[in-house]
């Protein structure tokens, strides 16, 4: 349920952002979700549900998952992240903090620990649609 | 894109009364010893008391207190464990026993990912182990945690203090708070880190001789707590906190 905190972070944003931009309702948000942190979508969605406020309580929770793409710094091949053939801890500990993939994962061409995440990490909250 | 972790830091650490970033411009002045020390002599005399090791590519608190076979509790975040009457977290649960080479953008992601999620609860101290320098973390301490306070480690050696000195200057320059400068292992009387740090208009806390049992002790709580340095530690940071 490390997915609730992250819930709570998108929650507590978007009251902030609503605040500042004056609105009175907020009518969608949308949610960009990384592959790397393997947020279960369900959970996700049901925490979101749960710290519903007034200002949210007609809000529509857009979530987009956004498949995670990694570069070697060392040799530029670019790679797909997967975990297939993972170790199941590798995945959860990946899970809690994206950056431990640099512990677990190597460039499948050269080896090199030193890759860049292109895309895919975090959550992001990527607009909100509200009405003043 | 907005990431929303960096509002939520703050309401995590809501509850704690004292934030404490045990500091230093080198590396191997003792910066995990005395983070380790102090947070469990601040917990012997009573307090709620939280360790956080934010050295992610040389994470050593675990060695000094020997935690094995631990790992946080899910719940609405992450639960610290406990370790020796401290909620402790470190990367090594993660990590393992495995190299970490993060870079810069990583480290900054891995802190503010840690501070999102980790549910500490109520506590009276928080201590941080930084990393040595004053690189991402430390200005990544200073922009996200409201109240940080910083107890600054240096040795007797002019090339740590001058280190030391530029952790100073910066801090004082942002207007971060510094509990005090401790000199760590001292092996002859000279007043110079003193006068030093006087110098700077920084709080000078005391010194700490070098203790030859210390590396006995590591891996020992009982031991540590029973040495010089652990008394010295005691004496010159934990009561004037």
């Amino acid at each position: 349920m490390h997915e609730w905190a992250l819930a709570e972070a998108v929650i507590s944003t978007t009251l902030k952002i609503a605040e500042e931009k004056e609105l009175k309702e907020v009518i969608e948000l949308k949610i960009k979700i990384g592959e790397l942190q393997q947020i279960d979508q369900e959970i996700f969605e049901f925490a979101l549900s749960q710290l519903r406020s007034p200002m949210l309580k007609n809000a529509k929770f857009s979530l987009e998952t956004v498949k995670a793409e990694l570069k070697c710094r060392v040799c530029n091949h670019k790679w797909k992240f997967s975990t297939k053939n993972m170790d199941h801890d590798v995945s959860e500990f990946i899970h809690f903090v994206p950056e431990i993939a640099h512990t677990y994962l190597k460039c499948p061409k050269c080896g090199s620990p030193d890759f860049e995440i292109l895309t895919g990490r975090g959550v992001w909250l990527d607009s909100i649609k509200g009405a003043k | 894109m907005v990431d929303p972790r960096l509002n939520i830091i703050n309401e995590r650490l809501s509850k704690i009364g004292k934030i404490i970033a045990v500091s230093s411009g080198k590396g191997g002045v003792g910066k995990s010893m005395i983070a380790s020390t102090l947070a469990l002599a601040l917990s012997r005399r009573g307090y709620k008391v939280g360790l956080l090791d934010l050295d992610f590519s040389c994470p050593s608190t675990h060695v000094i207190l020997s935690i094995e076979g631990l790992f946080p509790k899910e719940e609405k975040g992450i639960i610290p464990p406990e370790a020796h009457g401290l909620r402790y977290m470190s990367i090594v649960y993660y990590a393992r026993d495995e190299p970490s080479p993060l870079r810069g953008v990583d480290i900054s992601n891995a802190i503010i990912e840690l501070f999102a999620i980790t549910q500490w609860g109520s506590l009276d101290f928080l201590v941080i182990d930084m990393p040595p320098g004053i690189g991402d973390a430390t200005l990544d301490m200073i922009r996200f945690v409201n109240g940080i306070n910083f107890l600054i480690v240096t040795t007797p050696s002019k090339v740590a203090f001058e280190t030391v000195r530029k952790l100073i200057q910066l801090l004082k320059d942002l207007k971060v708070p510094i509990v005090g400068v401790v000199e760590n292992m001292k092996m002859r009387d000279s007043p110079f880190i003193r006068e030093q740090v006087e110098r700077l208009a920084a709080p000078f806390l005391g010194g700490i001789n070098f203790d030859y049992k210390l590396e006995d002790s590591m891996g020992d709580v009982k031991k540590l707590l029973e040495t010089e340095f652990a008394q010295s530690v005691e004496e010159i940071v934990s009561k004037k906190l």
